[in-house]
């Protein structure tokens, strides 16, 4: 097997199978039938068994012929990666077809009010009652929920064992009466997360992803590939404007899916626009800004290569070095200079927003956006204890809350 | 674009790595630094015979090995690592680079094979007593005398300049301006009226020198009057082999400050166990890895033939500069009073960076520089 072979079967495939005037639930079932759609995936549940390597190939020829793919906005493929590697075959069976079909949306229910970057301190409570679980708590920076149908959940299942030892991970119906769910504001003005209160909430024995107490191990699965994700978080944004119904059909789930992200590339400091604004406002003739703007380019450039290093690294199959792991940190840093910058070049109109604001209120929406890069999905203190934990190999800090009961442990008031 | 190194350049990386820990610790380091040349043919001569390195990047007609930046800046970074105390830089990345792109056929096949052997060391005199590293700002004239051509005028900042056997050297026509009027010629290192003055370096392990030239006699290398485009271009390629270097010795300043923190012991803890050590451990790595990848890209685009090579040169050089400065600084930082001392080992590299930072332009510099290759790019 090589990249040719690869390349001539998935060829003959969508030869004899792809055409854009069929329904998108339809082709995906079909494709997630072939294995096609998630080629690295066991051949058992809807993949190929093919090394990683191949997948761009495998991706080329989609996108040659235009092929749609399955889904995979959200956090959907979070959701899949996790029941692959610790669901039971009924929860397989019920779930990752519907995931590649996109029929059915996922959220991920970890943070809480009183734990962001301390995910394992949970305190949302299940406990078993009768036949069935009993979900008590609030959860919070749930992107989606209110039209999830189904919800990661971690929650704690026992204060008598240490922290990271009595939690469990459930799949909780999110479409329930004991789930509701409100839209949070954010100070950019948008309301792209949720709060989600659980109040005896179920959620039936079988719906446990592994056993009762590892729901840790379960949780770190899906930050792992959410945190190997974040590189290309986006990447599935492209939307096509190729011609059929299928593509009207994808069109409009991209939109959806979309909805709550449009401000993230504001996010990222929009480093694009900053040579074009500079030109067009004549703030490029300034030396001073000259200096800034091409600080941020050179780090904007070099993180850039530092992550097609480490994706050629990885294609290669060559072990991880330390490039893979600093993208985050690097998209801080590049997201907070590209917001210095972009205010230097704006002068006074820094100060306008929305119609009166540059580039219709593009720019006033990167200075208030890029405060959450460094929050986001890790925060950079988090990141650094990270990159020196596990790529430097620098010992962990002495930990006050490991050891004794969760019961004893103090924690915030709130939450 | 290449983003990885072939499994042929990782061995050769390995191996140089090896060998160049071995020929050149830190105890050899110091001692050559005391000698006035900086450095000693006999070390010179066995390195060169065992591992050609002199010869990487000149063509095989020349006497080479016909490799691209991509290997030379893996030598250039192993280099950088172990503060090799050689002319390795003076002769073979900036003479010989001169002489790739100004000379003719005739003068490579006469020059080359000697500096590819290291045999001949050269270097490159540009840069006078003003410090611009702009060819515009020569003052040295050139004139012509009968067969041949003579030079009047000074030079400093030259790389081994008291040292070598050759030297390369910028000047331009009496009446000329600008860029106009360049040209580039050989001296013999022991010519009549070339009077070589070593100066007192920040760096010791790289010396530099004054020349005072008083009607010395030249040859021309290249077109009389044309030296203004090779020139740039020589300064160009350098400067991302000296972004190599830089970065060889960032990473290896930071894996020592690193291996510091680790074993050392205050107030009954490892001082890596902080997190104020960890936070500034793990920025360090972050700023060294994209100045590496900075340096990997420019050299991958020498060798593409990349249309902007100016300022992905100038980025890499710029970005090289910043990293290598800051990580000496955090490292002495994290060594503490043991690292302000001369027996402590990281002066070498903090002054081999501040050395660098400056040598070929600073950050500043290479920042104007890639911002007005960008801005006539996009005019473009």
């Amino acid at each position: 097997m090589n990249d040719d072979t690869v390349r001539a079967e998935v060829r003959a495939w969508l030869a004899a199978n792809w055409n854009a005037e069929q329904g998108l639930v339809e082709w995906r079932t079909k494709l997630a039938g072939s294995g096609w759609g998630v080629p690295s995936w066991p051949s058992r549940w809807y993949g190929r068994d093919l090394p990683e390597g191949f997948v761009p190939v495998v991706e080329e020829e989609f996108a040659r012929v235009g092929a749609i793919g399955v889904a995979k906005t959200g956090i959907r493929m979070l959701a899949a990666a996790t029941i692959l590697a610790h669901g039971t075959d009924m929860q397989r069976e019920k779930f990752l077809l519907r995931i590649l079909t996109g029929e059915d949306t996922w959220c991920q229910l970890f943070s809480e009010p009183g734990s962001g970057s301390d995910v394992a301190g949970a305190v949302t409570r299940a406990e078993f009652r009768g036949n069935q679980w009993v979900v008590n708590g609030q959860k919070v920076w749930t992107t989606s929920a209110h039209k999830a149908d189904w919800g990661l959940l971690l929650a704690r299942t026992d204060w008598d064992q240490p922290k990271h030892r009595g939690l469990s991970y459930f799949v909780i119906d999110m479409k329930q009466p004991g789930v509701a769910v409100h839209p949070l504001r954010q100070m950019n003005g948008y309301a792209s997360f949720n709060q989600v209160f659980l109040t005896d909430a179920v959620v039936p024995p079988e719906m446990i992803v592994s056993t009762v107490g590892d729901g840790w191990t379960v949780t770190n699965t899906t930050l792992m590939h959410e945190r190997r994700g974040a590189d290309g978080l986006r990447g599935w944004a492209r939307g096509s404007d190729l011609v059929g119904r299928i593509h009207d059909e994808e069109r409009a789930e991209v939109a959806v899916a979309l909805e709550p992200y449009r401000w993230y590339p504001q996010r990222a400091g929009r480093v694009d626009l900053v040579m074009p604004r500079a030109i067009e406002s004549g703030a490029i003739h300034d030396p001073v800004v000259r200096q800034e703007v091409a600080k941020l380019l050179i780090m904007a450039k070099s993180a850039e290569w530092t992550a097609r290093r480490a994706r050629t690294a990885k294609e290669q199959g060559k072990p991880q070095g330390p490039e893979g792991s600093l993208g985050k940190l690097a998209a801080s840093n590049i997201a907070r200079a590209a917001a210095r910058v972009h205010t230097q070049i704006a002068g006074a109109s820094a100060l306008l927003a929305g119609a009166d604001g540059l580039g219709a209120g593009v720019v006033a929406e990167v200075l208030l956006s890029v405060p959450a890069t460094s929050i986001a999905g890790g925060t950079d203190e988090i990141q650094r204890n990270i990159i020196a934990e596990r790529v430097l190999k620098m010992p962990r800090e002495a930990s006050e809350d490991t050891k004794r009961p969760f019961r004893e442990v103090p924690r915030n008031t709130i939450g | 674009m290449k983003f990885s190194f072939s499994s042929e350049q990782e061995a050769f990386r390995e191996s140089l790595r090896r060998f160049l820990a071995e020929r050149s610790p830190t105890k050899e380091v110091r001692r050559l630094m005391e000698t006035p040349h900086g450095w000693e043919r006999e070390g010179w001569a066995r390195l060169n015979a065992e591992l050609g390195l002199t010869a990487v990047r000149i063509p095989e007609q020349y006497g080479g090995q016909g490799f691209g930046f991509s290997e030379q800046c893996i030598v250039l970074e192993e280099m950088g690592r172990v503060l090799l105390c050689a002319p390795y830089f003076s002769s073979s990345v900036l003479a010989t680079g001169a002489i790739l792109n100004a000379g003719g056929e005739a003068e490579k096949a006469a020059l080359l094979p000697g500096m590819a052997s290291g045999e001949v060391v050269a270097t490159l005199a540009s840069v006078e007593d003003c410090g611009s590293w702009d060819a515009a700002a020569t003052t040295l004239i050139a004139t012509r005398d009968g067969e041949g051509w003579r030079l009047d005028g000074h030079k400093s900042f030259v790389l081994d300049g008291h040292s070598a056997d050759l030297v390369v050297v910028l000047g331009r026509a009496a009446g000329s301006a600008g860029e106009e009027g360049l040209s580039l010629f050989t001296v013999a290192g022991d010519a009549p009226g070339l009077a070589r003055r070593a100066l007192a370096v920040l760096d010791p392990t790289r010396k530099l020198a004054r020349l005072a030239f008083r009607g010395v006699r030249a040859e021309l290398l290249g077109e009389a009057g044309g030296a203004a485009a090779p020139f740039a271009r020589t300064m160009a390629e350098a400067a991302v082999c000296l972004a190599s270097e830089m970065v060889g010795g960032a990473d290896r300043l930071r894996e020592d400050a690193l291996a510091y923190a680790m074993m050392r012991m205050q107030f009954g803890r490892s001082i890596a166990t902080f997190q104020s050590m960890k936070h500034k451990q793990a920025d360090m790595l972050l700023e060294v890895e994209l100045a590496k990848s900075a340096a990997y890209f420019a050299a991958a685009a020498l060798d593409d033939g990349d249309d902007d090579v100016v300022a992905t040169a100038s980025l890499a050089k710029a970005a090289a500069s910043e990293a290598y400065t800051q990580t000496a600084i955090h490292a002495v930082q994290i060594h503490g009073g043991i690292g302000f001392t001369w027996d402590n080992d990281t002066h070498l590299w903090f002054k081999r960076a501040k050395a660098s930072e400056v040598l070929l332009g600073d950050a500043h510099l290479h920042r104007e520089r890639m911002m007005q290759a960008m801005i006539t790019g996009s005019v473009r």
